[in-house]
């Protein structure tokens, strides 16, 4: 037992507790990409092979039909178009809900911080209150509200949902973001004449890029990922991704087509997982961000 | 002070969609829905109050009480079961590993990935006829049994499971944060007192990790109130009413069943359950920023 802090040398013996080590991290590491590589063989089989009941057997030969049938033919109900147009309406819905929801969460954390105008608490206690708050007491009046002023169900009815749902945290993290920048920074562009506006845009959201990357990932993802709001407000022509997928899944008639079911998982998760491993630093960043400050 | 009111303008300007979506949204729909959780409202809402009928209806309800019991099992074992399992490797991976990177990599990687797919991908692996139970009934362990999903007892320890291999990686990725931020003079002085490793762990660097874990356990819990996507995704709250939850119960009484007066008065238990559950820590945050501004 004679091992270093991480700032030590490296440990020159291997010792029990070392094994020990290395055995629980295996072990951990096995446990956590079982399901992936399951996914995976599942959906590379045929319906054949997958009643033997070998769920972790590799195929046997490399069939690719499942992702064509996932990604173009794949039955919701009676249905059977595929989980590709989910796909799209999850693009349609997450990049603008995203765009809009960091830069309004900008500028409210801007504004809340280096201008504190009246009510500026008042504001922010109100939104962290209801960014608590379990979103199925806010469903049915909002349903309502949306529909009589005709976008419920709708595109634009959905992106408005998630930047309002995503208010609370983007304007948390955004306002925590501009409490740290130094309050002579806008006081000196304020005495060089420059408004609230240009100060934002020209200096306060360049200071702030690496947040609006940070935040950026963070509700993409989120968004992307989301259910329950997609299910309620989206309507038909705009469901997301992930509600499809549910939808091929658990509202199958007939026998279930694992294969399939397994390709169109991969497919919805491709996306947050692409973003996930190409940005590694930045979206560990924004979930501890998000979940220190939330 | 012209001038400043000035300067001010444009900030509240600039927050009045927000004061819109918080006002409106936020405060507005929520006593709308507590309103309507007083009346006798079924698929329309009605005017006609009925004091706390619903409420009573409600808590009579074997489904909303199944549920209430459900996710107070599912939150109680998800949330520990997540902060273990992610100190454990956090604290596992402190310890000089080669691949360090890819380990945090493979441990981090369900967490970016939405209930739904989680849910799905487990309700696949614990599928009795053709899952893990099939493959090693197979290899000639005849008397396997991995049948969580369709066993009423099991259900629910069925979505802890697929909880738990969800949000594990948040937590580890938060406490091997804190851990690198603890001063390597805290080690070397328990090093030359002959403390060993498991016990720093334990007794030192955990009691650092106290408010980071706070947090990260707040936010899990404050996930497992919502919990809704893994449910209908695994198991759609069966069989029985073993892995309904409450989120659900609202879900369906709302758009499946027309029941409005119900729902919202669920809706409104659980956002009492909410405040009840974050005042506490408000409250001490309170205190606590206080203290350190009259020190």
């Amino acid at each position: 037992m004679n091992q270093p802090h991480p700032n030590g040398p490296k440990p020159a013996r291997i010792t029990a507790g070392r094994i020990g080590l290395y055995a629980f991290l295996v072990g951990a590491a096995l446990f956590f990409l079982l399901p992936l590589y399951t996914m995976v063989v599942t959906s590379l089989k045929s319906m054949d092979e997958i009643r033997l009941g070998q769920i972790f057997a590799l195929p046997a030969t490399l069939d690719f039909s499942a992702w064509v049938t996932a990604w173009s033919g794949a039955c919701m109900g009676t249905v059977c178009v595929g989980i590709r147009s989910g796909f799209w309406n999850s693009v349609a819905i997450t990049i603008p809900s995203v765009a809009l929801s960091v830069f309004i969460g900008a500028v409210n954390g801007y504004a809340l911080s280096l201008w504190r105008p009246r009510g500026a608490n008042a504001l922010f206690g109100l939104l962290m209150t209801g960014g608590l708050i379990p979103y199925q007491i806010f469903l049915y009046p909002m349903v309502r509200a949306m529909a009589n002023i005709g976008l419920y169900n709708s595109l634009a009815g959905i992106i408005l949902v998630h930047v309002i749902f995503g208010l609370p945290l983007v304007t948390l993290l955004f306002r925590n973001y501009f409490v740290s920048v130094p309050e002579e920074l806008c006081k000196a562009a304020r005495v060089d004449g420059a408004g609230f506006w240009r100060i934002f845009f020209e200096i306060m959201l360049p200071i702030a890029l690496p947040m609006v990357v940070v935040v950026s990932m963070l509700q993409f993802t989120g968004i992307w990922n989301d259910f329950l709001l997609g299910l309620v407000f989206a309507g038909r022509d705009n469901l997301p991704m992930t509600v499809q997928l549910n939808n091929i899944v658990n509202t199958t008639m007939g026998e279930r087509t694992y294969n399939v079911n397994m390709a169109a998982t991969i497919l919805t998760a491709i996306v947050p997982l692409a973003i996930y491993f190409l940005s590694g630093r930045w979206f560990v960043r924004g979930i501890a961000a998000g979940a220190v400050k939330g | 002070m012209s001038v400043k009111r000035k300067r001010n303008l444009s900030a509240t300007i600039a927050l009045l969609p927000t004061w819109f979506a918080a006002v409106v949204v936020f405060v507005g729909t929520m006593a709308w829905s507590i309103r309507l959780s007083f009346t006798n409202s079924t698929l329309f809402p009605s005017s006609t109050y009925v004091g706390l009928a619903q409420y009573s209806k409600l808590f009579a309800s074997a489904k909303w009480l199944a549920s209430l019991q459900n996710v107070l099992v599912f939150g109680v074992l998800y949330v520990a079961g997540c902060l273990v399992l992610g100190f454990l490797l956090a604290a596992a991976l402190d310890r000089k590993i080669r691949f360090e990177s890819a380990f945090r990599t493979i441990f981090l990687y369900p967490y970016a990935m939405s209930f739904v797919v989680t849910g799905l991908i487990w309700q696949w692996m614990l599928n009795p006829t053709l899952g893990i139970q099939a493959s090693v009934r197979s290899l000639g362990w005849e008397g396997f049994v991995l049948d969580w999903v369709v066993n009423r007892d099991m259900a629910i320890y069925a979505l802890v499971l697929a909880g738990v291999w969800q949000g594990a990686g948040l937590v580890m990725v938060i406490a091997l944060a804190g851990i690198r931020g603890i001063e390597a003079e805290q080690w070397k002085a328990a090093r030359i007192d002959g403390i060993p490793v498991w016990r720093i762990y334990v007794s030192i660097i955990l009691p650092q990790l106290g408010p980071a874990l706070a947090a990260a356990g707040m936010l899990l819990a404050m996930g497992v109130i919502k919990t809704y996507d893994i449910v209908v995704a695994m198991t759609n709250g069966g069989p029985g009413n073993a892995t309904e939850v409450p989120a659900k119960f609202i879900m369906d009484n709302l758009f499946g069943r027309q029941n409005l007066g119900l729902a919202t008065a669920g809706a409104t238990v659980l956002v009492l359950g909410v405040i009840i559950a974050v005042a506490p820590f408000r409250y001490a945050m309170h205190m606590r920023n206080q203290a350190k501004g009259a020190a």
